[in-house]
């Protein structure tokens, strides 16, 4: 499976969440949920204790999975046995020294053999790639690349090498909830589209339908995670059915477009 | 070091998408000033004039004495305006920013000597300012959040992870990928991604220039050995820059034990910690074995940091510079050690040092010669170290 696949014939729906945030039992039967109620892609955050890109909502994500004693290979044993109930794609997003200290080898190797299709390190600029690309390609795991609204002149070259998809980060600043998205998104969909024909998924920012389906308008995807993470910060192990409420509303909205 | 800004291994520019316009940038302007007389010149008056360069070399006399060893002089970085070398790397880059066209500079600050460094430049230069400080700290060292208002900053008192250093370098970060435009961050150590571990050495290396002329003047020659305390280790890349060719040089970083490096409650990274990739940087860091990063400790707020520069990784490795752990209490009985023998009461970060002096000095002949960086004055410490012995005094 490719992680290109989620987006076949669809705008997709990418969620993401932090993995043993409150517990693995409660990521396992999430990531079920939202698979049922509509999402296309699920983003598994493996928890850092210093997540430099993450905005509150998610640090805090972070600090519980941890608290929780969640660590790499729990997640591991985790996603290898869920994996077989879910049919979408999956990715990881974590820190470079989460993957780098585990062995990048020994992590991606052992990700693409649990049926994971994807890696995500913000801390990991173009420059910086190679030595995880190189593994990555090597296991057949998309090494995901990200452009913001800095990025400018870097987007060709980025995009160019770009595997899966390009997840465009929509805002400056870190994730979580923003009221208004000034970003003009389609001019960044459009210069991905012009060096590449992966798709461009945006997020940052990104807490309703209606945000949903207008940012979905302009580009090939969208990415939420802070709007659900914090449900589960109110609601702990028992956030399924809300969790399911909520992905329900913005699959709707995406796919209504 | 090649292109990319890598020491060996080590370096690199592990930050977010977002950020590598604002380093690129950086890095340009800094290779075209730093070769530009008139920037030059203007720094240098900055250094003479406001941050009252050349500091001195110092014969500790009484000291050398005691100790009954090798000749011991103090580089004291102490006696600079803010009573820290922190002021020739913050002078350099407002300097830069301002010429870059930045209207606000933002930064981090454990002891709060880069913070009020900062400040200071930013009330001189006219620009905005704002300090993320770990909450713990801004109790540890209250004096210095005062300081800092006083001279216009902002301080945000960071609560997140453990409120210390490294929380509040992670706080400068976040910061600076929401507002890149007009903002500087200037990075108070030699961390961080390139271009800042090459900025901020060349910056501080002014001090090991000094050295080795005042050196050659007062001795004839270079000295055995040169000690610095090693936190992120701006001043001890500072105090060896311009040795590292010189082979009979020892140079000898001195990193905090804290309680000590078999125990869980240290900052002593090069002796404790793995290879890893945090802050920008590869490089050594205090982590376990999933590489969270460890929350360490030190009874100095501005050696309490899990990295440590690159390039200090890069003179391990290869063996060039030698790196020893100073537990806290060795550095409590330097701090009292060199107040009552010389009259200087030194930063707990740079009794580090001092301590580190205590124990080889002796064993070295009399016709050797040590330097000791004093990185920084002691004052902002007297009321945590009066703590330390059992004493509750008021700041």
């Amino acid at each position: 499976m490719k992680t290109a696949e989620a987006f076949e014939n669809k705008k997709a729906f990418i969620s993401f969440i932090t993995c043993g945030d409150p517990n693995l039992e409660t990521t396992a039967e999430l990531l079920v949920t939202m698979e049922k109620n509509g999402v296309d892609l699920i983003e598994l955050g493996i928890p850092f204790s210093d997540p430099v890109a993450e905005g509150l909502v998610i640090q805090a994500a972070n600090i519980r999975a941890l608290a929780s004693g969640t660590t790499t290979d729990k997640i591991f044993d985790m996603v290898r046995s869920v994996r077989p109930k879910l049919s979408i794609p999956l990715v990881f997003m974590t820190y470079a020294n989460v993957v780098f200290s585990y062995g990048t080898e020994r992590f991606v190797k052992t990700a693409a053999e649990i049926g994971v299709n994807g890696l995500i390190l913000p801390d990991v600029p173009f420059e910086e790639k190679e030595e995880f690309s190189c593994v990555c390609d090597k296991y057949g795991l998309d090494l995901i690349s990200l452009i913001a609204p800095t990025s400018e002149d870097r987007i060709s070259m980025i995009a160019k090498e770009a595997k899966g998809f390009v997840y465009c980060v929509s805002s400056l600043g870190v994730t979580g909830q923003r009221n208004n998205i000034t970003t003009d998104i389609e001019s960044m969909a459009a210069k991905v589209h012009e060096n590449t024909t992966i798709p461009a998924a945006v997020g940052f920012g990104i807490s309703t339908p209606e945000q949903a389906a207008d940012i979905a308008k302009k580009c090939d995807g969208i990415i939420i995670g802070s709007a659900i993470v914090k449900i589960i910060a109110e609601h702990g192990s028992g956030s399924a059915p809300y969790v399911a409420e909520f992905t329900k509303s913005i699959s709707n909205a995406v796919k209504s477009i | 070091m090649d292109k990319k800004g890598k020491f060996g291994i080590h370096g690199g520019q592990y930050i977010p998408e977002t950020l590598m316009n604002a380093v690129i940038e950086l890095e340009k302007a800094y290779d075209y000033y730093k070769n530009d007389p008139e920037f030059n010149r203007e720094l240098s008056e900055l250094f003479n004039e406001y941050a009252g360069r050349p500091s001195r070399l110092y014969f500790a006399k009484k000291m050398t004495e005691d100790l009954g060893g090798a000749k011991i002089y103090l580089k004291r970085e102490d006696l600079n305006h803010t009573g820290a070398h922190k002021i020739n790397n913050v002078l350099g880059q407002t300097l830069l920013a301002k010429k870059m066209g930045k209207t606000r500079v933002i930064a981090e600050t454990g002891a709060g000597q880069h913070g009020v460094a900062t400040a200071t430049a930013a009330a001189l230069f006219g620009m905005e300012c704002e300090i993320f400080m770990g909450e713990e700290d801004t109790k540890r060292q209250a004096l210095n959040v005062y300081k800092m208002r006083l001279l216009g900053a902002k301080v945000h008192a960071v609560s997140s992870g453990t409120a210390t250093l490294k929380d509040a370098v992670s706080e400068t970060m976040r910061e600076w990928t929401a507002r890149i435009d007009d903002t500087h961050y200037v990075l108070g150590s030699v961390m961080g991604p390139h271009p800042f571990p090459t900025i901020v050495r060349d910056f501080q290396s002014v001090i090991s220039k000094e050295i080795k002329e005042q050196c050659l003047e007062k001795e004839g020659r270079l000295p055995d050995a040169v000690l610095a305390c090693v936190g992120g280790g701006s001043n001890a890349i500072g105090a060896f820059y311009h040795f590292i060719g010189d082979e009979g040089v020892r140079l000898i970083g001195c990193e905090a034990a804290g309680r000590g490096i078999d125990t869980f409650e240290t900052a002593a990274t090069i002796s404790t910690g793995k290879l890893g990739i945090f802050h920008g940087m590869k490089s050594y860091f205090c982590q376990d074995e999933y590489g969270q990063i460890a929350p360490v400790y030190s009874i100095s707020a501005g050696l309490d940091y899990p990295g440590v520069g690159p390039e200090h990784a890069y003179l391990h490795d290869i063996g060039r510079a030698e790196y020893v752990a100073i537990t806290d209490e060795e550095a409590v009985n330097a701090f009292e050690y060199l107040s009552k023998i010389e009259g200087i009461i030194p930063a707990i970060e740079s009794s580090h040092a001092v301590a580190h002096a205590m124990k080889i000095a002796p064993e070295m002949s009399k016709e050797q010669i040590i330097v000791i960086n004093i990185s920084g004055r002691g004052d902002k410490d007297c009321a945590a170290i009066a703590r330390y012995r059992g004493e509750n005094i008021a700041e």
